[in-house]
């Protein structure tokens, strides 16, 4: 299992990577083996409101529906256009082409809520 | 999963071995079973285009054997036992009283006064009840094997070859629905020529302590086919490319065989057998609803329990669903009434309260090629 040192990290598995005022959206690859084969990404639009904790989307595998969490407000400014003919590049790349949304941040403070790596491993350790 | 709840789980034979192939396992039916090894849609597409081995020991097996084994079976499922010779195998399921469908089985003949059962893993305890409840009076004895035999399905187009390498008794001429007695890598088996995903296959039942050393030989000789263990989350997905009914998910007490499109495994013109009355009736009066194909005209995918709408108004609810790995789309069956049942009707299914196009379609959603 991969765990990325320059990323934060949400309870439900998303990642987060913080640049400026913008933030890239994942799910982690701990996640992504946990979902199995992902067959259907749903995604918000771009201009769409999203809220820390909140569900935003969702991400189907053969087996199971899992929602997904907000790691941070603010607007969506992008979303993975690929994802929506090639949800498999989410088990390829969690951390890479498998990014889900690009949000611009409404509260940077909102960061400090979010586990550093070295909690989310010990979260991982957890469920396992 | 907790702890706690792993421990009271039954194991299969093969479970060491499903540890170290990597496997997945989770609880299934009261059993610890492999859901996946290397991925589901991997796996499917390694059963469809090679060949894949599935450990099935969960499975139930019933011996009935004595002088009335023959008419008791007539009176206890409702496809036809008279119309089988020896060492033949029929589908069929068996009804409670009102019709309900107690489960769906396979039925082997040993001879006129000697079958055995092959049932399902979450049925094995409820069948063996009412079997023996509806054998008092008949002469018969009916032994509940599961614990001792173990089962093996391996299935895909390889397969023959592949089994022929290492069985004693001659495949080529084992015809589908048939099965023999012989030796694989010298273990006494039944080899039968089942299997529940559409591909050529076999069913193997073997003493549950052979089964481990067996598995392992067998996947030996499969290096050169590509053979791989398959788990029960790709099992699920090729029966239901295939429309094959789920027993808790597309039959059960609450349906009958007829409206499941089971027809052909219910034989109205036999004297009597459990639950005729009533389907008999049902059968008359005309179904009020019918298990239909259905296939999602976008992206999604669409699960069990999901609403089917035509136009705004509610007509039926799925039973199975799933992504289809052969076919890239949403799959399902569900329940709907007969004038929403016919191929190429435009429907929706709801899903996370989107209405996403639909349309009924003729199971097998993907050509069989099982051996006829």
């Amino acid at each position: 299992m991969e765990v990325q040192k320059d990323l934060r990290y949400t309870m439900e598995h998303e990642w987060v990577r913080v640049n400026g005022t913008k933030a890239v959206i994942g799910i982690t690859d701990f996640a992504q083996g946990q979902l199995g084969d992902v067959v259907f990404v749903e995604m918000p639009k771009v201009g769409a409101e999203i809220t820390q904790e909140q569900t935003f989307g969702v991400v189907e595998s053969v087996k199971t529906v899992s929602d997904l969490y907000a790691p941070l407000s603010g607007k969506v400014i992008a979303v993975n256009t690929e994802l929506e003919t090639q949800p498999e590049i989410v088990n390829a790349e969690p951390f890479g082409k498998g990014w889900i949304i690009e949000i611009e941040l409404s509260d940077a403070k909102e960061i400090e809520k979010l586990l550093t790596p070295e909690q989310y491993i010990e979260q991982c350790e957890k469920e396992q | 999963m907790s702890q706690e709840s792993s421990t009271t789980l039954k194991t299969t034979p093969l479970i060491e071995l499903h540890k170290e192939l990597g496997a997945k396992l989770v609880p299934f039916a009261g059993w610890h079973m492999p859901i996946q090894y290397t991925g589901v849609i991997q796996e499917h597409l390694c059963v469809r285009n090679g060949v894949g081995i599935f450990d099935v020991s969960h499975m139930g097996e019933i011996d009935i054997q004595g002088k009335d084994a023959k008419p008791f079976l007539q009176k206890l499922v409702t496809n036809d036992i008279e119309k089988m010779s020896d060492c033949s195998i029929l589908y069929t399921v068996m009804c409670y009283e009102n019709g309900g469908v107690v489960d769906d089985l396979l039925v082997h003949r040993f001879s006129e006064e000697h079958f055995f059962l092959c049932v399902n893993a979450s049925n094995t305890d409820k069948d063996f009840n009412w079997i023996q409840k509806l054998a008092g009076p008949f002469d018969v004895a009916v032994k509940n094997i599961s614990s001792l035999t173990a089962q093996l399905a391996i299935q895909g187009k390889d397969a023959e070859q592949l089994l022929q390498k290492s069985s004693d008794v001659s495949l080529g001429d084992l015809g589908y629905y048939h099965f023999k007695k012989g030796k694989i890598h010298n273990n006494d088996c039944i080899i039968s020529r089942t299997g529940y995903t559409g591909e050529d296959g076999f069913e193997i039942y073997v003493e549950w302590n052979k089964a481990e050393s067996l598995c392992r030989k067998i996947l030996e000789d499969g290096k050169p086919f590509k053979l791989q263990p398959i788990g029960l989350a790709a099992r699920d997905t090729l029966r239901l490319e295939m429309g094959y009914a789920l027993y808790g998910n597309d039959i059960t007490a609450e349906t009958s065989p007829l409206e499941a499109g089971l027809s052909w495994v219910v034989q109205l013109q036999k004297k009597d057998f459990v639950g005729k009355v009533p389907l008999q009736k049902q059968k008359e009066a005309g179904l009020k609803r019918k298990l239909a194909g259905i296939k999602l005209l976008e992206r999604g995918v669409p699960r069990p329990h999901y609403q089917v709408f035509s136009g705004d108004k509610p007509v039926g609810e799925l039973t199975s669903g799933t992504f289809s790995p052969s076919l890239n789309i949403g799959i399902g069956l569900c329940y709907v009434s007969p004038e929403h049942s016919k191929v190429g009707t435009q429907l929706s299914i709801e899903i996370r309260n989107q209405k996403v196009p639909a349309e009924i379609a003729r199971p097998p959603f993907v050509p069989s090629r099982v051996k006829k």
